[in-house]
């Protein structure tokens, strides 16, 4: 377990970047109130065999003299490099996310069940969606009564999305809840 | 003359034996279910020379049914009339009830052709008549008498075949073929009835022991149970009980959730539960986290619900361990066998993601499940490793945290209702290696806590296994081996555990710890217990070399010496610490001694363990005392440096 260097902060700061925009701020900063001492500090980042954990640093501290065999995991796991290097978003980081989430969309509870088995979120399927949404921006997506579902990538601003058909893809599907059932073994 | 009952199991007593006919009562109605034969009322001459007449006749008449005992199929008919008869002839005296039979007589006569000559006509016959008259009543009578003595006896045999046990041709018979169930079950069912009142229902000249082993085999082959399980459930339960844990093995026990409060309450889950379709209740008043599902018309563990954390499916007897450990905020917290987390997010959310919780996890495909619940729950304050638990005392340090949880691998024999292959899978040398590597865990988990926490200093040892091997005697090895004590779990509902059983005698306060059942409480057989470490040094047997962190800073001598003349009086329950406490005491180099609670200025029994040591020869106690000497001395000196 080590901390992250220069670029890979950079990349998962990007990342977290489009969900919460300026809020990143808020998740970097926030103390913490785990660990056993009164003050426990902030929370850190660490990288982990690949995952990118994040978690206060008391955790950390007391973490330290675990081998790094038989550490599995500390506090929240929010994402892991590729072996292309590339950094992705897993759905363990939905709380953390969700919490700070600049652009949100509510489903329907009709298609709730289809964006947790995997598909994109349709047209059809939208209750409510907040403005100033980018395509490209990190999209959270919740039901009705503000359960986080998951997130994924916006393929249209909220304008595009009134004119769209009903059948049109409004998000992109990244991570959903329905994953702790389906690919238990890819956490 | 037995009493008169009119059919085997009716309660219908026989005409009273007694000869006034006005002192029969309904008690005299109700026999125990033997036949009786029939009675002789003098006065109701002639009833029963009706009766005795009509006897050798299958004839319909329902007196004579009560009568005669014969025939099977008037027997309810012959005893409700009987019981009318009877109300009324109580009332009445033997005249009346003559008369009141008479008509009856009557019928009787006119019904059947086959009357021997004298009857309902008593009262007209004359002398010689009447001579003859009586002479065939005796007659009769003795007829009768005979004839309800051999009914008696074929009665009383036919009882026994009940629960005769089958001989040893029958029971080839039986093994050649496929086991024929009902029989089996009804064989059961008599054999547990005579167990359950042996003294009064056994038959002539068998054992106890043969109906047992009887019962034993029976059980195994209808339930499916292997030898050894279904002996050692044999001799824990008495015979009625025994059936009903068996009956409540076959069932599964009811599906329940538990809330996570960290996320929501029960209420709310309650409602968006049953909108979805969902049948649920509060599982039960102990628990303020707990649901029952009957049934559901959704999966319930796929639930959009569920996949946000809302709650997870945990059996109830899981909640106890940790209603039990009841952990604060702010403490450490180590549970050593985590997987799947169910017990983990339990005390996650009682300790309100604050704290530290270690989940370790010894096997490894079992550790993702284990992580992919801490994130579901939104658990926010664990560390989870993979080590064996034996080890983690190494890891994190002895004395270094303030609650353990402890539910250990177990033979599973309490959840055979969730995994039937328990039942046939299991022998005694598993048992007795599970237990040992239970023992081995607690005493790791004794020596993780800290005794002087400021709140905590517990551990709650659990296992899902009603044998006394993986509990009791677990619980009672770790109060010899360490200075910990029992103190009261918190759960109120359970049963108490054994303080003794068969050739085990165990410390007295293993009452404190809870046993539970399917068959009692409707959860899977679970055991808890909650041990309070009394302080941070342990007491070291000859048996085992445990390496304590004070024995860890002895130089090698003292270990030596301690090894040797540290030899545990056997069979003392709980008591040799005293003793053993002051040799270490003694032998110790003080950097430990802050940790020690008064047991400090024990100088005069250093004598006493020596005696002890009835093995040690001459020269090896000469040794020692020159040991003793250098070490009081330096003692001395570092006491000086000590207590600045």
């Amino acid at each position: 377990m080590r901390p992250l260097d220069e670029n890979e902060t950079t990349v998962v700061f990007e990342k977290i970047f489009k969900f919460v925009g300026n809020n990143l701020k808020n998740i970097v900063e926030n103390p913490s109130h785990e660990g056993p001492e009164q003050d426990p500090g902030r929370y850190c980042f660490r990288l982990h065999k690949n995952r990118v954990y994040y978690v206060s640093e008391s955790l950390v501290k007391r973490a330290t003299n675990i081998s790094r065999k038989s550490l599995v995991s500390l506090g929240t796991c929010i994402g892991k490099y590729t072996h292309a290097g590339g950094f992705h978003l897993t759905i363990m980081s939905l709380s953390v996310l969700a919490a700070n989430a600049k652009h949100k969309v509510w489903l329907k509870p009709t298609s709730e069940m289809s964006f947790l088995y995997g598909n994109h979120v349709l047209k059809g399927g939208l209750g409510r969606i907040t403005d100033s949404i980018v395509p490209g921006d990190g999209v959270v997506v919740f039901s009705m009564s503000d359960v986080p579902l998951g997130f994924g990538v916006a393929a249209k601003s909220t304008q595009d999305c009134r004119k769209l058909d009903p059948n049109g893809i409004v998000v992109l599907h990244q991570a959903d809840i329905g994953e702790y059932l389906r690919d238990e073994d890819e956490l | 003359m037995a009493a008169g009952a009119l059919t085997r199991n009716k309660k219908k007593g026989a005409k009273s034996q007694t000869p006034p006919l006005s002192k029969r009562t309904k008690s005299n109605i109700t026999p125990p279910p033997k036949k009786a034969a029939k009675s002789h009322k003098p006065p109701l001459k002639k009833q029963r020379k009706v009766i005795s007449e009509e006897k050798p006749e299958v004839s319909t008449d329902e007196e004579e049914k009560e009568e005669e005992e014969v025939s099977e199929q008037s027997d309810e008919l012959g005893s409700d009339f009987f019981s009318d008869g009877d109300g009324e002839e109580k009332e009445e005296d033997d005249d009346s009830e003559e008369e009141d039979k008479e008509p009856l007589a009557d019928d009787f006569l006119d019904g059947s052709e086959d009357e021997e000559g004298t009857l309902g006509s008593d009262s007209d016959s004359d002398g010689s008549d009447l001579e003859k008259e009586s002479k065939a009543i005796d007659e009769e009578r003795k007829r009768e008498e005979r004839d309800a003595k051999d009914e008696l006896q074929m009665n009383i045999k036919e009882q026994p075949d009940e629960f005769r046990l089958p001989t040893k041709k029958e029971l080839e018979e039986e093994a050649s073929g496929p086991p024929d169930l009902p029989t089996l079950q009804t064989r059961i069912k008599e054999i547990v009835r005579v167990l359950s009142n042996f003294k009064d229902l056994r038959p002539e000249g068998v054992k106890r022991k043969e109906f047992v082993e009887q019962l034993k085999a029976d059980l195994a082959s209808y339930y499916g149970y292997n030898e050894f399980l279904i002996g050692t459930l044999v001799e824990m339960f008495p015979p009625v009980e025994l059936m009903e844990l068996i009956e409540a093995f076959e069932k599964q026990r009811p599906t329940s959730i538990r809330t996570n409060t960290l996320k929501t309450r029960r209420r709310d889950l309650a409602d968006v539960l049953l909108n979805r379709g969902v049948n649920l209740d509060p599982l039960s008043k102990w628990s303020k986290v707990g649901l029952v599902v009957y049934d559901s018309q959704v999966p319930i563990g796929a639930t959009p619900e569920y996949l946000a954390g809302f709650y997870m499916l945990q059996s109830a007897s899981s909640f106890l361990p940790v209603m039990a450990l009841a952990p604060r905020e702010n403490e450490r917290v180590v549970d050593m066998a985590a997987a799947p987390g169910g017990k983990t997010t339990y005390v996650a959310s009682l300790m309100k993601n604050t704290g530290i919780i270690y989940a370790n996890e010894m096997k490894v495909p079992r550790l993702k499940s284990l992580t992919a619940n801490l994130h579901r729950m939104g658990v926010t304050n664990t560390i989870v490793c993979n080590f064996d638990g034996r080890e983690l005392p190494k890891v994190f340090g002895q004395n270094s945290v303030d609650r353990v949880l402890l539910d250990a691998p177990c033979s599973g024999t309490g959840v055979i209702s969730k995994d039937e292959s328990v039942k046939t899978s299991k022998s005694a040398n598993d048992i007795r290696k599970v237990s040992d590597l239970q023992k081995q865990l607690i005493l790791a988990a004794i020596d993780l806590v800290d005794a002087e926490s400021k709140t905590g200093g517990y551990i709650v040892y659990s296992t899902c296994s009603i044998m006394i091997p993986e509990n009791e005697a677990v619980i009672d090895y770790a109060l010899k081996k360490r200075d910990v004590k029992l103190v009261p779990c918190g759960l109120d509902f359970g049963q108490a555990g054994f303080t003794r059983y068969r050739e085990n005698r165990f410390h007295p306060s293993l009452d404190k710890t809870r046993r539970f059942y399917p068959h009692v409480h409707n959860m899977d057989g679970f055991f808890v217990a909650k041990l309070k470490k009394m302080s941070n040094e342990t007491k070291a047997s000859g048996n085992e070399l445990v390496e304590t962190k004070e024995q860890a800073q002895l130089s090698s001598d003292d270990d030596d010496d301690s090894i040797e003349e540290l030899k545990k009086p056997s069979g003392a329950s709980g008591k040799p610490k005293q003793d053993i406490k002051v040799d270490k005491s003694k032998r110790r180099i003080p950097i430990s001694e802050p940790n020690y609670k008064g047991n400090e200025n024990k100088n005069a029994s250093v004598e006493g363990p020596r005696k002890q040591k009835k093995k040690r020869s001459q020269w090896k106690a000469e040794i020692a005392q020159a040991r003793e000497d250098k070490r009081k001395v330096m003692r001395k000196n570092t006491k000086e440096s000590g207590r600045r």
